[in-house]
């Protein structure tokens, strides 16, 4: 997979260096990390180590993939760190409802997220609450539901030896399950964006929604399954997550919020919705997993790590993520 | 003219893109008169205010104040050199009370803060002179009717004790009362040595107000004359002018068919925009709608759109009711209905996005199978479209905001012509664009009216009325005032019945029956 | 009489919060089993002041019709600073307040500059100046400890005179000291009128960038008064990120209940300070009806979902359809 999205890129490069500078500075910067990183150990170079970043970065691939949905709207959604958490906690619960259960605990913990996602987007569809508000109130209401669901205890239900083996086996030896599934997501997405009357309607929306409804688009629809969209594959990564760490925890999204809205930007997607390449929400994801790795390997704490996150965001908005001045 | 000119604009020119606003405008302002400005719409008057006011910045000219020149950054900085404007647009903050409004830019303070008492003085006074004394200092701006809102900007105006008032249109939403005590009040402010600039389509206020009038045509000043000493005709041929003559295709002779129209309306009407209007239009036949700018056509091209919700009335289509709910009903295929929206900037492109994307984006539902858009199709139907209307683009692949204004305007077209619709309305889809695309596109209304289509097209350019309709409805306050058929649709029938004159109907009879 | 109608007219959302809150209130102390005693106040009033600061200061941002979702962090962030400079003689910890006050004003500044000057969507960089706040609380912080003056801490979380609660008083202080004379100055006016119409605004000559730029200020300075009384509350400081975020998110909450505007242009401090007292009340009121504490957080949710969903209302009077996309 890394060899063949490297050799994808090299040769398209050129037409992206001259029309996305922004997906081209990510990979630039991706580069540049893995530079830095190889003077500091030289195993940042080798196949395996890159493999495992792979293997991070797709949780927060996945998890990115629907937020860049609802950020090429022009919309934003905070309810993921509990969407993440109810698809995990779900997908966990329904395993302990015997053989059926355990069959139907990775669509579960998906449906689970669809319905959150689906809140939101009659929120801001139909209703036009602000999107940062409604899921900021829908995460409240997903996190009291949870609590009272554990009882304010870590879930006692592990994952299914099915979510682990989606997480951390090997159907095609040498390439993480996690991988494919984020590969397989990301073709999927690349497809909608690109080649579906779905992908050119959000980033009309995006752009001017009121000329998209004069050209008879049922935006209202669009932003509605976008949102659904969202969620689902939040909780999706919960699933993964969770088979990943073999149970669910109670705030084992919160991490992935800041992180998710960073590589979306980074990788070239405008906030303000309309603009942006699945390509460069991958080079955000493959940017900020590497970032963290790096991070931890020179044992930066957890607050350098934030800070460097922080500054890292708003430096490269200001480099291009700017709104154009008023008058 | 007077002694008293104290301020003067010599050669100010303006553009916007490649459309010329204002061509070597120039105005004399004397104190002590009420100096009316006439013009058609778009003949540059709003952009020469705008100058005044400091708006907008022109981009050659000069403006002089007491003898010394001047220029003005911002809205603050006119206002600073007395010039206080009443826009037709407000400029009031909803959220704010009256007191708040008037007080704004310049708030009296006591220890830093805002001092209220001084500051509701402030405001009772201005609101007094403006003859606004039902306003309470107190009420919030949103909750006042829009007449009031009115009556309250100009009382904020007045505040400011400008040297120089401008009135654009100010009196549009006020009821008959208001306009007599707001003429009251400008004619003392004249008493008081104040110089004033007048806006209005209303040639009877004109009559009654104004001591100068200026003319102004296809931005340029055309002419300056003393009220009174010409007649409503000389004025109105005046305003007309003739600067250059377009190419219109010949209108075919029709018969009346047995047909049922194919687009029908009876009884619309919608809030206090839309007023009982009843229309039809058949297949192969284009309508006009007339008038001055903001009496209701663009809501009536939208209602027929399906945009407008508390829609009383019925729309029908080929003699069949029909409830026609968003503009996807109404873009589809058993209705066939097409809009050309007002600004294509905002509503009719995605200017970020490429040619193509906007070529097909209203056809993605016939482009498409099972939501997957056929590229190749796409790509025939995109060639088709290019070719047709002959639009000029250094490829499909870059953004459309980068076309030139006619070319965009051409994309809006063919976006929906890819639809083959049968009924097509327009909004004024000539403003700004250059003459030779106004050609093509009038070329093409009547291609596609010979090939069956039903097309209603608002113009602010009467000579587009005149040249391309073969009927013109003429709208005032969001009724149908006049209908004019074949050779009556002449400028000067446009004008008058626009402006309410004429046909032994008195404006002030109008305004009685509508205050 | 007339006069009133237009007062309440103004105020209604304040009001409205008011009324919501003493109604909650009495009902909680009718049924507390201790009854009405200045101990009971204390408690209510201690815990509520926290989300009372923070609500205040989310406020005067959310007026600009901006956000600030990095105010919970500038809370933890001042919070962590007081745990390690408001201590000792009574000048070294008057120095660490005026210290820690500062960091705040400062917060609050860099959130202005950014959005203000640099032009970023209030949303994201408040997002990641928020993740700038946590680091550096945990750099201060990486353990809870620390400690405070506690002759200070326990007189500002005392009563005077044995019955008025100090953190009421403190409360009330800071609304005359800074929220009467913002919204009463002529930039507090302009960071209304640049909320609720901006062009109007630029059309009348208000000073929007300098309005905006003192809110978001502003703004800093009472998330950390905030963060002093956390101080004060647990004499120490932490650095908990789900409690910071928690802090952002009733903010909102405490803003929406208050009657303020998300929109911008409208509603007051004083509003969202009961929105908040509100808001901590639905929590004691569990209580006291001994429901198990854990659907706090539910009910919390719950409510902030219906009070963002009741300005949806406004949306069936809407007659073109075509102002649905502002």
């Amino acid at each position: 997979m890394s060899d063949t999205t490297l050799t994808g890129f090299t040769a398209r490069l050129p037409k992206f260096v001259r029309r996305d500078p922004a997906v081209a500075t990510a990979f630039a910067c991706i580069v540049l990390l893995l530079l830095v990183g190889s003077l500091y150990s030289p195993s940042f170079l080798k196949v395996d180590y890159l493999l495992q970043q792979l293997k991070v970065a797709s949780f927060l691939g996945v998890i990115a993939t629907g937020m860049m949905l609802v950020v090429l709207l022009g919309q934003i959604d905070l309810s993921v760190p509990w969407s993440v958490a109810v698809g995990a906690m779900m997908a966990c619960a329904a395993a302990a409802y015997g053989p059926l259960g355990s069959a139907l605990a990775v669509p579960f913990g998906i449906l689970c997220g669809v319905l959150i996602g689906l809140v939101n987007g009659i929120g801001v569809a139909y209703l036009r609450i602000p999107s940062m508000i409604i899921t900021l109130a829908t995460n409240a209401v997903a996190q009291g539901l949870m609590v009272v669901y554990t009882g304010g205890f870590s879930p006692q239900d592990s994952a299914t030896p099915a979510m682990r083996w989606l997480a951390t086996g090997f159907a095609i030896p040498g390439i993480p399950n996690s991988v494919l599934i984020w590969a397989l997501i990301g073709t999927g997405t690349v497809f909608l964006l690109t080649r579906t009357r779905f992908g050119r309607s959000v980033y009309g929306i995006g752009n001017r929604e009121r000329a998209a409804y004069l050209s008879g688009i049922d935006t209202r629809r669009i932003v509605l399954i976008a949102f659904a969209i969202c969620g689902g594959l939040a909780a999706c990564g919960g699933v993964l997550l969770a088979g990943y760490a073999s149970k669910a925890a109670q705030s084992m999204g919160d991490a992935y919020l800041l992180p998710a809205i960073a590589a979306v930007v980074l990788g070239g997607t405008s906030i303000l919705g309309g603009r942006g390449s699945y390509l460069g929400t991958i080079a955000g994801v493959i940017l900020i997993t590497l970032l963290q790795s790096i991070l931890s390997v020179m044992q930066m704490p957890e607050a350098g790590r934030q800070i460097i996150y922080g500054i890292v965001i708003v430096a490269m908005l200001l480099l291009y993520g700017r709104s154009p001045a008023s008058r | 003219m007077s002694v008293q000119t104290f301020f003067r604009m010599e050669g100010i020119s303006k553009r916007y893109g490649g459309v010329r606003a204002l061509e070597n405008a120039s105005l004399d302002v004397s104190a002590g008169r009420i100096h009316a400005i006439l013009g058609e719409n778009g003949a540059g008057k709003s952009t020469l205010i705008k100058v005044m006011a400091g708006v907008v910045a022109p981009d050659e000219g000069r403006m002089t104040l007491d003898g010394k020149e001047i220029s003005f950054g911002s809205p603050a900085a006119a206002n600073d050199a007395g010039i206080v404007c009443v826009f037709q647009e407000l400029s009031l903050i909803p959220d704010l009370s009256v007191a708040d409004n008037i007080a704004i830019s310049n708030p009296p303070t006591r220890f830093g803060m805002i001092d209220r008492a001084a500051q509701r003085r402030i405001a009772e006074e201005a609101l007094r002179r403006a003859g606004a004394e039902d306003v309470h200092p107190l009420a919030l701006v949103k909750d006042l009717p829009l007449s009031r809102r009115q009556m309250v900007e100009i009382a904020k105006a007045l505040a400011r004790k400008p040297r120089i008032l401008i009135l654009d249109e100010a009196t549009s939403a006020l009821t008959a009362s208001d306009v007599a005590k707001v003429f009251a009040v400008l004619k003392r402010l004249r008493s008081e040595g104040l110089a004033l600039l007048y806006i209005s389509h209303r040639m009877n206020e004109i009559a009654e107000l104004a001591d100068d009038c200026s003319v102004f045509r296809n931005g340029r000043h055309v002419a300056t004359y003393a009220a009174g000493s010409k007649t409503d005709n000389e004025v109105v041929e005046l305003m007309i002018g003739r600067e250059y003559s377009s190419v219109f295709p010949p209108k075919p002779v029709r018969t009346d068919s047995a047909a049922p129209p194919l687009l029908e309306c009876r009884h619309l009407t919608w809030t206090d925009r839309l007023n009982d209007i009843s229309m039809t239009i058949r297949a192969g036949e284009v309508v006009g709608l007339g008038g001055l700018d903001g009496q209701g056509q663009r809501e009536l091209l939208l209602a027929f759109f399906g945009v407008l919700r508390g829609l009383k009335g019925e729309i029908l289509v080929e003699g069949k009711p029909m409830s026609i709910s968003s503009p996807a009903a109404a873009r589809d295929g058993r209705i066939g209905m097409a809009l050309i929206p007002e600004d294509r900037k905002t509503e009719g492109l995605m200017l970020p996005m490429t040619v193509r994307e906007n070529l097909s984006f209203a056809s993605l539902d016939h482009l498409s199978r099972g939501g997957v858009i056929d590229r190749k199709l796409e790509e025939r139907k995109i060639e088709e479209m290019v070719r047709l209307l002959a639009i000029k683009t250094a490829g499909l692949d870059i953004p459309v905001g980068s076309l030139s204004g006619g070319n965009q305007q051409k994309v809006v077209i063919a976006k929906w012509l890819m639809r083959g619709p049968r009924i097509i309305l327009l909004n004024d889809p000539t403003r700004g664009i250059d003459v030779g695309t106004k050609q093509e596109i009038y070329q093409l209304l009547r291609k596609l009216s010979d090939a069956g289509a039903a097309i209603l097209f608002y113009s602010t350019d009467y000579d587009e009325l005149i040249g391309c309709c073969d009927r013109v409805l003429v709208l005032y306050d969001g009724a149908v005032k006049r209908e004019l058929v074949g050779d009556e649709i002449n400028e000067h029938a446009l004008i008058a019945s626009a402006l309410n004159i004429g046909d032994g109907q008195s404006v002030s009879a109008m305004e009685a029956a509508h205050g | 009489m007339g006069e009133w109608r237009y007062w309440f007219a103004a105020q209604r959302g304040t009001l409205l919060a008011i009324a919501i809150f003493v109604v909650m209130f009495l009902i909680y102390i009718l049924n507390h089993p201790a009854g009405f005693t200045p101990n009971v106040v204390q408690t209510a009033s201690n815990k509520a002041v926290l989300l009372a600061f923070v609500a205040m200061a989310q406020t005067l941002v959310v007026i600009t019709a901006g956000i600030d979702l990095s105010i919970g962090m500038i809370f933890l962030l001042t919070n962590c600073l007081a745990s390690w400079l408001v201590l000792g003689t009574p000048t070294e910890t008057a120095f660490g307040v005026v210290v820690v006050l500062c960091a705040g004003l400062l917060c609050g500044a860099l959130n202005g500059a950014i959005v203000i000057y640099g032009r970023l969507q209030p949303i994201v960089a408040t997002i990641a100046t928020g993740a700038i706040f946590y680091g550096l609380a945990l750099l201060l912080r990486p353990f809870p400890g620390g400690s405070v003056n506690e002759d200070l801490a326990d007189f500002m979380t005392g009563k005077f005179f044995g019955v008025i609660p100090a953190s009421a008083v403190v409360l009330a202080a800071v609304v005359l000291v800074v929220w009467v004379p913002f919204s009463r100055s002529t930039l507090g006016r302009g960071a209304y009128a640049a909320g609720s119409s901006d062009v109007a605004a630029y059309m009348s000559g208000v000073p929007i960038r300098r309005s905006k730029f003192l809110a978001y200020s502003l703004a800093g300075l009472l998330a950390s008064i905030g963060g002093l009384f956390l101080t004060f509350f647990t004499y120490t400081g932490e650095a908990a990120f789900a409690s910071g975020n928690a802090y952002t998110l009733f903010s909102i909450a405490a803003v929406v209940l208050g009657g303020v505007s998300l929109f911008g242009g409208k509603g007051s401090a004083i509003g969202a300070i009961f929105g908040a007292l509100a808001f901590r009340t639905i929590g004691d009121l569990l209580f006291v009806f001994d429901f198990d504490p854990l659907w706090q957080p539910l009910f919390q949710g719950v409510i902030l979902l219906i009070a963002v969903s009741l300005g949806a209302f406004a949306l069936f009077r809407v007659r073109n359809r075509l102002e649905w996309f502002l």
